[in-house]
C-alpha cells in the first residue's frame, strides 16, 4: 500500500469543511424557470446553514485519496471469516445503473414497471430453489434485518396458534452473534446451547431445553466454526417435536451452494445474505440484503411486498398473514438487480462450483497451516477455517497481533476473536475467486508471521507498521467522543 | 496489587467500605478492572435511589465488553463519584481509592458480615485461576 | 490442492452432509454469458417505463433530484465499493473518515449534536428513533401524528410489535399525551408535504416528559430550520433525495441524530475521532458496547450491516453541492412546486383541500378519482402524483422538483384541464 500520508500534520486528510472557502460551489444548477413564489414567514426559515464550500475538483481529490486508504476486494485479499469478502463481477454495476432499473419510482402502478417486478419474480424462484424453500420475501436490507423478519414471524405464528407463552429461543453458542439481539427484537429471550468437542451442537443440552415454552431455534449453518453439523435434520426433528420453529441463519450459504437444501433438512425459515453469497459488494457496511425464505408452515407469515405472478402478469402483493413492512419500499432493489445477474452469469451448475472451490480453498489454507497455527476442532472444515494463536500467545504474540501483521504483507485481517468458544481465534474465509497463488502467499505470511513471533515478537506486537496509522487509540475515542465536526475548533 | 484488608468484597468482585454515620464507599475490584481493560463508561444510579444487596445497580463498560455491577449492601445512593463519571480510566488507574464509584447509606450493618474478608476475597480470584 | 488436503475426491469434503440430502437438483437455468446477460437484462429494463422517459410529479417518500456525476464516479471505486465494514481501521480509513463527515452533514443538516453512520431507510430510521425513545424514557407507548406516511406508521408497528410496545395514532390538531407516553411523532414535512407546527409539538412532548422525534425531508433542510432548533430530541430522515438515484425503492440510507445525552441509547454504528500511538489523527468504529455483537440480546439494536456506501454517495453529493446547491435546489423546488399548485388549483373542478406550508408536494382534489386522472396523464408520457383518495376525497399527492422544468409542469397543467369531472 502506498504510504500517502506520512506526517501528523498532513492536510491532505483536512476535513471537509477546514478545506471550506466562503462561495466556493462544487457543482451548477440552472436558474428558475417559473415565477418566483411568494415565500413562507421567515420564522420557519433556516439562518445558518454551516456545510461545505468546495469546488469539483477539490472534492475529487479528497475523495480519491480517502479511497487510496481502503483495504478492499478490487485491491486485496480480504479473508474476513463469514463475511465471503469474493470478487463482485463488475457487469452487476452495469446491469443496476440501467435507467429502466435506476430511474425506477417505487411507488409508480404495476402496470408500467413490469421489469422491475419480473427480476424480482425470477430471484424470488431461484433463491427458493437454491434453499429448498416454498415462500421468499425480498424486503430485508440485510442479514440482521432478515433475522428480525424471521423472529417476527416465528411470534406471529405461535400468536396465531394462541401460544404467545412460547418465549424462549435457542442459540447454539457457534452461532453468529447477531442472532440474540434479533431474537430480543422479536421479544424472545434467549437460552445458549454449548457445542461438544467436535465443534457439533451438544443433543442432550437441546433436549433439555425443548420444553413447552419453546419458540424456536436460530441455528447457523455451517456454524462459526465453519462446520456442518451431521445432525443438523435431528436438531430439526426434536425442535419441532417440542412445537418449536427452527430458523437458519444462512450467512455462511457459500459452503452449501446446489450441496443441500435448508427446507429439506427440515428448516422453517432462512436469510440469505445477497452481499456475501451472491456476490453484490459489500459497500464498506452496506447496502446489502437479506432475502428471508420460508418453508409452508412460515410462508404466510413473509414481510410485505412480495411479487406474485398472475398469468404472464407481475404484481407486489401482500401475504396473507404478513408481519408487515420492515421498509420503505420493497427492499434494497438495486442490489437485487445485481445477484439475479450473478445467479444467471453462473446457472445451477456454476452454484455448485461455487460451494466446491470455497470448500478446497479453505480446507487448503487448513491443511497448509495446521502445524504452525493450532486447530482447535481438528477436522475437515466447510468454507471457512477457524484457526488460533495459541501456539503464539505462548510466546506473548496474541492473535490480535497476527491479524494485525498480516496488514502489513499486504492481506486484509481475517475474522478476530471470534466464535467466542475459541480463545484467540482467527476465522479466515478464502472465497472461491481467489488463485493458488494468493492462497500460497497468504499461507506463507502467516508462516512467517509465526516466525516473527518467536525470533521478534515486538515487531508482531507493534504491528501494523505500513499502514497509513498505526493502532488506535479506541479508549479515549470512547470515553470522550469525537463524532463530528465543530465550529469552535477553527 | 494487594487487596486492602479494611473492607470487604463480594463473589462478583465488588468492594464496600464503611465509614462514619452508617456510610460506606462501594467500587470494583482490582481485578475486576484488570479483566475488563480500559474503562471507557460507567452507567450509576443517581442519588436517592435504593439499592438492594446482590441486585444490579449499573454497568460497567470497556472498549468491547460490558458488566453489570451488583450492588454490596442494600441502602440509598448518597452520592456518585462524579471524578470517575468524567474520567473512567480512574478506576483502572486506582480503583481501591480515588476510583470508588458511590457513597452508600447503608441499611443493614449486619449484610457485611456475609461479605468475604481480603484473604478470603484473594483466594477466591486465585481458584477461578487469574 | 486435493492432495495437499489429504482427499481423493473433492466430494469426500461434503462428508459431514448426509448421503440423502447431499446434491439435491437445481431448477435454476444454464449459465449465461456476459452479453447474453446484459442483452435479458436490457430487455427487462426496456419495459418499464420510469421517470425520465416520462416527466414524473410522483413523490411521496422517494424523489427525483438531480444527482452530478461526481457522487457515483466517486462512490464507485472499488476501493469504497468493494471493503467490508471498517473493522480494521488502520486499512479502512478511507471508509471511516467519510463515515465521520456523513455524521457532521448530518448532524448540520437536522441541527442535532450526534449522529451515527446510518440507518437501512427512513422509515426503519423513525421506527428505531422511537424503540430508542422508549429505552431512554423507559415508557412503552408511542404516539404517532396521523399526518405520519403510512408507510412510515406501518414500518414503525411492525418494529414495535415485537417488544410489545403499543402504537397510537393522535390527530395532529388535537394532540394529547398521557405519562405513559415515550415519544410523539412527526414528519416534517408531513406525508401531504406540509410543515408541522414543530414548536408546538415540542411543546406538548415535552410537557408530558415524552421526546419529540421527527422524521424530515433533507433537501427541505436547505431552506427550512431543522428539527433541532424546534427541541427534537431524535431527528431522523430518508437519505435518498442527497444523490441517490430512486432504483425502485433501493438501496436508500436513513438519516438518525439525537441530543448528545442520548447518545447511548443510540442504534447503529457510530465513528469517532482519535489518535494512534505517534500521535496522529485517525478514525475507528466507536461506543460499540451499544452493539450486537458486544451487548448480544441487550444491545440498542441488531443492525449491523447497514447503507455505508449509499451513506458515501450523500456525503459527496453535500460537498458538492454545499451550502450554496443545498440552499438552490431548495428553493427550486420550493417555486417550482408552488408555481405548479397555483396554476393547477386556477382549473376548474380542482382545489388545494389541504391548508398551511408546504415544501415541494402537495395535495390536489380531483374532479374525477385520482386513479382514472393518473390514466389520462400516462396517455399524455407523464407519471401523475400518488392517490391518497383514502385519506383525502379525490385527492392526490403531487410532487414537483428542481428537476421538473415548466415546459414539464404546463403539459401536466393543460393535461389535467382535459380531465372532467
Amino acid at each position: 500500500m502506498e504510504k500517502v500520508w506520512q506526517e501528523p500534520g498532513d492536510s491532505r486528510r483536512h476535513l471537509l469543511m477546514e478545506r471550506s472557502v466562503a462561495g466556493r460551489v462544487g457543482c451548477s444548477l440552472p436558474g428558475l424557470d417559473v415565477p418566483e413564489q411568494p415565500m413562507p414567514s421567515a420564522g420557519l426559515l433556516r439562518e445558518e446553514l454551516r456545510l461545505p464550500e468546495v469546488t469539483e475538483p477539490e472534492v475529487v481529490r479528497y475523495f480519491t485519496l480517502l479511497s487510496q486508504l481502503n483495504f478492499s476486494v478490487d485491491t486485496h485479499f480480504y479473508p474476513l471469516g463469514s463475511c465471503t469478502m469474493k470478487y463482485n463481477p463488475k457487469v452487476g454495476e452495469a446491469v443496476a445503473s440501467l435507467p429502466g432499473f435506476a430511474q425506477l419510482h417505487p411507488r409508480q402502478p404495476d402496470a408500467t414497471t413490469q421489469g422491475a417486478l419480473e427480476l424480482m419474480h425470477r430471484l424470488q424462484t431461484s433463491l427458493a430453489d437454491i434453499t429448498g424453500m416454498t415462500g421468499v420475501s425480498l424486503a430485508p436490507m440485510a442479514g440482521a434485518h432478515g433475522e428480525l423478519a424471521g423472529t417476527l414471524m416465528v411470534r406471529a405464528y405461535h400468536h396465531s396458534r394462541g401460544e404467545a407463552h412460547r418465549k424462549k429461543v435457542l442459540v447454539p453458542d457457534s452461532a453468529h452473534g447477531t442472532n440474540p439481539a434479533s431474537a430480543a427484537m422479536g421479544g424472545f429471550h434467549v437460552v445458549a446451547i454449548p457445542s461438544d468437542r467436535q465443534g457439533n451442537m451438544d443433543l442432550e443440552a437441546l433436549r433439555k431445553e425443548a420444553t413447552a415454552d419453546l419458540a424456536g431455534m436460530m441455528f447457523t449453518l455451517p456454524n462459526t466454526l465453519g462446520l456442518f453439523d451431521p445432525n443438523v435434520a435431528e436438531i430439526c426433528d426434536i425442535v419441532h417435536q417440542a412445537g418449536g420453529m427452527v430458523y437458519c441463519d444462512g450467512a455462511n450459504m457459500n459452503a452449501l451452494l446446489g450441496r443441500v437444501k435448508l427446507g429439506e433438512l427440515g428448516f422453517d425459515v432462512a436469510h440469505l445474505n445477497l452481499h456475501k453469497t451472491f456476490s453484490t459488494p459489500h459497500g464498506g457496511g452496506g447496502p446489502g440484503a437479506g432475502p428471508v425464505c420460508a418453508g409452508p408452515t412460515l410462508s404466510p407469515f413473509l414481510p410485505s411486498p412480495v411479487v406474485l405472478k398472475e398469468g404472464s402478469r407481475h404484481k407486489l402483493g401482500r401475504p396473507p398473514k404478513s408481519i408487515g413492512k420492515l421498509g420503505g419500499f420493497h427492499g434494497n432493489f438495486g442490489v437485487l438487480v445485481r445477484a439475479l445477474a450473478y445467479i444467471s452469469l453462473l446457472g445451477g451448475q456454476g452454484m455448485r462450483e461455487i460451494s466446491l472451490n470455497a470448500v478446497i480453498n479453505a480446507n487448503y489454507l487448513l491443511s497448509r497451516l495446521k502445524d504452525v497455527y493450532h486447530l482447535p476442532y481438528d477436522r475437515r472444515c466447510m468454507h471457512e477455517v477457524v484457526l488460533c494463536a495459541r501456539n503464539q500467545r505462548a510466546v506473548g504474540v496474541k492473535g490480535l497481533d497476527v491479524a494485525k501483521r498480516l496488514l502489513d504483507y499486504g492481506f486484509h485481517a481475517p475474522t478476530m476473536y471470534f466464535p467466542l468458544i475459541v480463545e484467540e481465534a482467527l476465522m479466515v474465509e478464502p472465497t472461491e475467486t481467489e488463485s493458488r497463488e494468493t492462497l500460497d502467499a497468504f499461507i506463507q505470511a502467516l508462516r512467517e508471521i509465526d516466525r516473527e513471533a518467536r525470533e521478534n515478537p515486538d515487531l508482531v506486537r507493534g504491528a501494523p507498521h505500513s499502514t497509513p496509522i498505526s493502532r488506535l487509540d479506541e479508549a479515549t475515542a470512547a470515553r470522550h467522543p469525537d463524532l463530528r465536526w465543530r465550529a469552535q475548533e477553527q | 496489587m494487594t487487596t486492602p484488608s479494611d473492607r470487604r468484597y463480594t463473589r462478583e468482585h465488588e468492594w464496600v467500605l464503611l465509614e462514619n454515620g452508617g456510610r460506606a464507599l462501594a467500587g470494583i475490584t482490582h481485578h475486576a478492572q484488570d479483566q475488563l481493560g480500559d474503562i471507557v463508561y460507567l452507567d450509576l444510579p443517581k442519588p436517592g435511589t435504593p439499592l438492594k444487596q446482590s441486585q444490579k445497580l449499573g454497568e460497567v463498560e470497556s472498549v468491547k465488553a460490558v458488566s453489570d455491577i451488583y450492588s454490596p449492601v442494600s441502602g440509598e445512593v448518597v452520592e456518585v463519584n462524579a471524578e470517575v463519571v468524567a474520567h473512567p480510566e480512574v478506576v483502572n488507574q486506582d480503583p481501591y481509592g480515588r476510583g470508588w464509584l458511590l457513597r452508600v447509606a447503608i441499611s443493614d450493618r449486619a449484610e457485611l458480615e456475609g461479605l468475604l474478608s481480603a484473604d478470603e476475597y484473594d483466594h477466591l480470584v486465585a481458584k477461578q485461576g487469574h | 490442492m486435493l492432495r495437499a488436503i489429504g482427499v481423493a475426491s473433492a466430494e469426500e469434503l461434503f462428508q459431514d452432509i448426509p448421503q440423502r440430502f447431499r446434491n439435491p437438483p437445481l431448477r435454476l437455468p444454464s449459465p449465461l454469458s456476459e452479453l447474453e446477460l446484459r442483452q435479458e437484462m436490457e430487455a427487462l429494463a426496456e419495459r418499464d417505463l420510469y421517470p425520465g422517459k416520462y416527466a414524473s410529479f410522483l413523490g411521496a417518500g422517494a424523489y427525483r433530484h438531480f444527482i452530478p456525476a461526481v457522487v457515483w464516479a466517486i462512490a464507485s471505486r472499488g476501493e469504497f465499493l468493494t471493503s467490508y465494514t471498517p473493522y480494521q481501521p488502520e486499512v479502512s480509513q478511507g471508509t471511516l473518515q467519510v463515515a465521520y463527515e456523513f455524521q457532521s452533514a448530518v448532524c448540520e443538516l437536522l441541527g442535532m449534536e450526534a449522529a451515527n453512520a446510518g440507518m437501512y431507510d427512513g422509515p426503519t430510521a423513525l421506527a428505531e428513533a422511537a424503540l430508542m425513545a422508549c429505552r431512554v424514557t423507559h415508557r412503552y407507548r408511542v404516539a404517532v401524528l396521523d399526518t405520519v406516511s403510512p408507510t412510515y406508521r406501518e414500518v414503525l408497528e411492525t418494529y414495535a410489535r415485537g417488544q410489545e410496545i403499543e402504537v397510537r395514532q393522535v390527530p395532529q390538531k388535537a394532540v394529547r399525551l398521557d405519562a405513559e407516553t415515550a415519544c410523539l411523532v412527526a414528519q416534517h414535512p408531513n406525508f401531504f408535504g406540509y410543515l408541522e407546527e414543530l414548536d408546538a409539538l415540542s411543546v406538548a412532548a415535552h410537557k408530558a416528559g415524552a421526546l419529540l422525534v421527527t422524521s424530515v425531508d433533507p433537501t427541505a433542510m436547505g431552506l427550512f430550520k431543522p428539527p433541532g432548533a424546534f427541541g427534537a430530541d431524535i431527528a431522523t430522515a430518508e437519505g435518498q433525495p442527497l444523490g441517490i438515484p430512486l432504483s425502485f425503492g433501493g438501496p436508500y440510507v436513513g438519516l438518525f441524530a439525537s441530543r448528545q445525552e442520548h447518545l447511548r441509547q443510540m442504534p447503529g454504528r457510530i465513528v469517532g475521532r482519535t489518535r494512534d500511538g505517534q500521535g496522529r489523527t485517525g478514525y475507528v468504529l466507536t461506543l460499540q458496547t451499544r452493539e450486537q455483537h458486544i451487548r448480544r440480546e441487550r444491545a440498542t439494536s441488531n443492525i449491523c450491516t447497514s447503507e455505508a456506501l449509499v451513506a458515501l454517495a450523500c456525503t459527496v453529493y453535500v460537498a458538492a453541492l454545499g451550502k450554496q446547491g443545498m440552499q438552490r435546489v431548495a428553493e427550486l423546488c420550493y417555486h417550482k412546486a408552488h408555481y405548479a399548485a397555483s396554476e393547477i388549483a386556477k382549473l376548474p373542478g380542482y382545489s388545494l383541500p389541504l391548508s398551511g406550508t408546504f415544501f415541494q408536494e402537495f395535495v390536489v382534489r380531483c374532479p374525477s378519482p385520482p386513479a382514472k386522472v393518473n390514466e389520462h396523464l400516462l396517455e399524455r408520457r407523464i407519471i401523475g402524483g400518488l392517490d391518497v383518495s383514502d385519506q383525502v376525497p379525490q385527492g392526490m399527492l403531487l410532487c414537483v422538483t428542481e428537476m421538473n422544468s415548466r415546459k414539464e409542469i404546463d403539459a401536466l397543467v393543460s393535461a389535467l384541464a382535459e380531465v372532467k369531472g
